[in-house]
């Protein structure tokens, strides 16, 4: 039986498990100012987000959109500087139109950075107050929306900690929540048994097309999704890595395709296609972990379940990451930065289902309001860059 | 950490590389079902070493599945990296210093 506890609920219907003030700045000249303000709140749940390009930008635009609306948002602050490129109006105009409480603030037109800072902090502090008593609402696990990412890998995360996480993923979309995986440039050397599982044959070519276009983009920058610690940690190639990666997928049908933003329209499994559409720009698709947790929460993810093997510390604003640490070694070193020890099918005290209830267990403490490990510590990592993307093609979402 | 039983692991019947679970080697390993490989070099947790002769241009199977193909002849027992295997997609860079071949 699914588990229920209460979230947020906002007035566009959808449903959050925190109540965070986001404070976003525009363009990066205004960062230390949005930064600024933020400090203040450290102990409430405020957090910063931010593009800091001074050029247009869809993609980034879109996210912003995205991340400002998403459920665990309350009320959000812009701060801009003034001259950048980023469209604020609309921006405010979406953020508005969702029910959210939204203020923008110039500094060019408020005074200053310190103006700009006393007047931000007054501002956050009405809106804490105003969503202080947002209607709460029950949740289960059919409103989930859970994304999963890997960073730091080694030899150890492709045998405890991605199975187990694809254990938990299995049951997640059994109860009926939308669950995402993605990087599809640690895909290559597994789109054949990949497409195997896609719920249309159609959809199946469309995720073999997926990881081809990843490995033409790979091919052209002249490095795949590979760190160099990745090798001190054991794996040796791009499609060991790979298949290490894949398992976190678990074994349900994959039932579509969708790129960083769109929100899965169901319960199910789906792949993230994260890599830019048409010639290669910008560089690379996401330039750390961090980007790509930004884009699980842009596509509505209310936390995301990240598996480490040489053991990243990182959060994330807006939406917790739970982390599962897949070497015993490593757990040993970072225990207070990790919330699960997956590590423990290694050294042979668990066994893959115990570690998979265990991430089950994080996921409704978590959605409940418990802190996770990066979040009791005040991590709340974010990156936004420039990327652009086409509109996902009809093969990628098929009706059920 | 508890002793795991066995410190190398097959993933799969038809890998040709098993899995350090620990540190390991050199010298011999008992494996299960009561064979021995005699390791020629140390190998830490998330390695793999050759579970039998690879030789050159044959692929290298994990997970049941080809994870590259061997650049020289791997003898039984050999680690098994960057040194000698290479992807069949892109290129793997790695700092020489930290790729975990201290002892080759």
């Amino acid at each position: 039986m699914s588990k229920t506890w209460q979230g947020y609920l906002r007035t566009d219907g959808r449903k959050g498990i925190r109540n965070t003030v986001a404070v976003v700045y525009l363009v990066e000249c205004a960062r230390f100012v949005a930064d600024e303000i933020t400090r203040a709140f450290r102990d409430q749940d405020v957090h910063l987000i931010g593009f800091p390009g001074c050029f247009p930008n869809d993609y980034a635009q879109h996210m912003m959109e995205r991340l400002c609306t998403h459920p665990n948002v309350g009320g959000v602050l812009l701060v801009s500087l003034g001259c950048e490129s980023f469209n604020r109006g609309k921006l405010a105009e979406v953020i508005e139109a969702s029910g959210r409480p939204v203020e923008t603030l110039v500094i060019q037109k408020t005074g200053g950075s310190a103006a700009t800072i006393r007047s931000g902090q007054a501002q956050v502090k009405k809106t804490l107050a105003g969503i202080a008593n947002v209607p709460r609402v029950e949740m289960t696990t059919q409103d989930l929306v859970v994304g999963t990412i890997c960073g730091g890998s080694d030899g150890t995360s492709g045998i405890s900690g991605n199975p187990a996480a694809g254990r938990a993923f299995d049951q997640l979309v059994a109860e009926g929540a939308a669950c995402i995986f993605e990087e599809t440039g640690e895909l290559i050397g597994c789109e054949h048994i990949m497409a195997e599982r896609a719920i249309t044959p159609e959809l199946g070519e469309a995720l073999r097309e997926t990881v081809a276009k990843a490995a033409r983009y790979y091919d052209t920058l002249g490095y795949g999704s590979f760190a160099a610690g990745n090798a001190t940690g054991g794996l040796s190639t791009i499609e060991e890595k790979s298949l290490g990666a894949y398992v976190k997928s678990g074994d349900a049908p994959i039932s579509g395709i969708i790129k960083p933003g769109d929100i899965p329209p169901s319960g199910g499994l789906y792949l993230m296609d994260v890599v830019p559409d048409g010639e290669v720009r910008y560089g690379f698709p996401n330039i750390a972990d961090n980007a790509e947790i930004v884009e699980m929460i842009a596509s509505g993810a209310h936390m995301t379940l990240f598996v480490t093997g040489r053991g990243s510390v990182v959060g994330s604003a807006l939406a917790p990451v739970i982390k599962i640490c897949a070497n015993p070694d490593t757990y040993e070193a970072l225990s207070e930065d990790m919330d699960i020890n997956a590590g423990a099918i290694i050294s042979g005290t668990r066994d893959l289902d115990e570690v998979a209830e265990e991430i089950l267990t994080a996921i409704h403490d978590t959605a409940s309001g418990h802190h996770t490990a990066s979040e009791a510590m005040g991590h709340q990592e974010f990156i936004l860059t420039y990327k652009s993307f086409e509109p996902v093609g009809p093969a990628c979402l098929p009706t059920k | 950490m508890a002793d795991a039983r066995f410190k190398l692991i097959s993933l799969h019947d038809s890998d040709n590389v098993l899995v350090a679970l620990s540190a390991v080697g050199p010298g011999d390993v008992p494996l299960a079902r009561g064979q021995i490989l005699s390791l020629s070099a140390h190998v830490t947790l998330g390695h793999k070493v050759a579970a039998r002769p690879i030789s050159n241009g044959e692929l290298v199977v994990k997970y049941g599945m080809p994870i590259g193909t061997a650049t020289e002849d791997i003898p039984a027992g050999a680690h098994v990296h960057v040194h000698n295997i290479a992807s069949r997609y892109t290129a793997t860079h790695y700092r020489d210093e930290e790729a975990g071949l201290a002892d080759e």
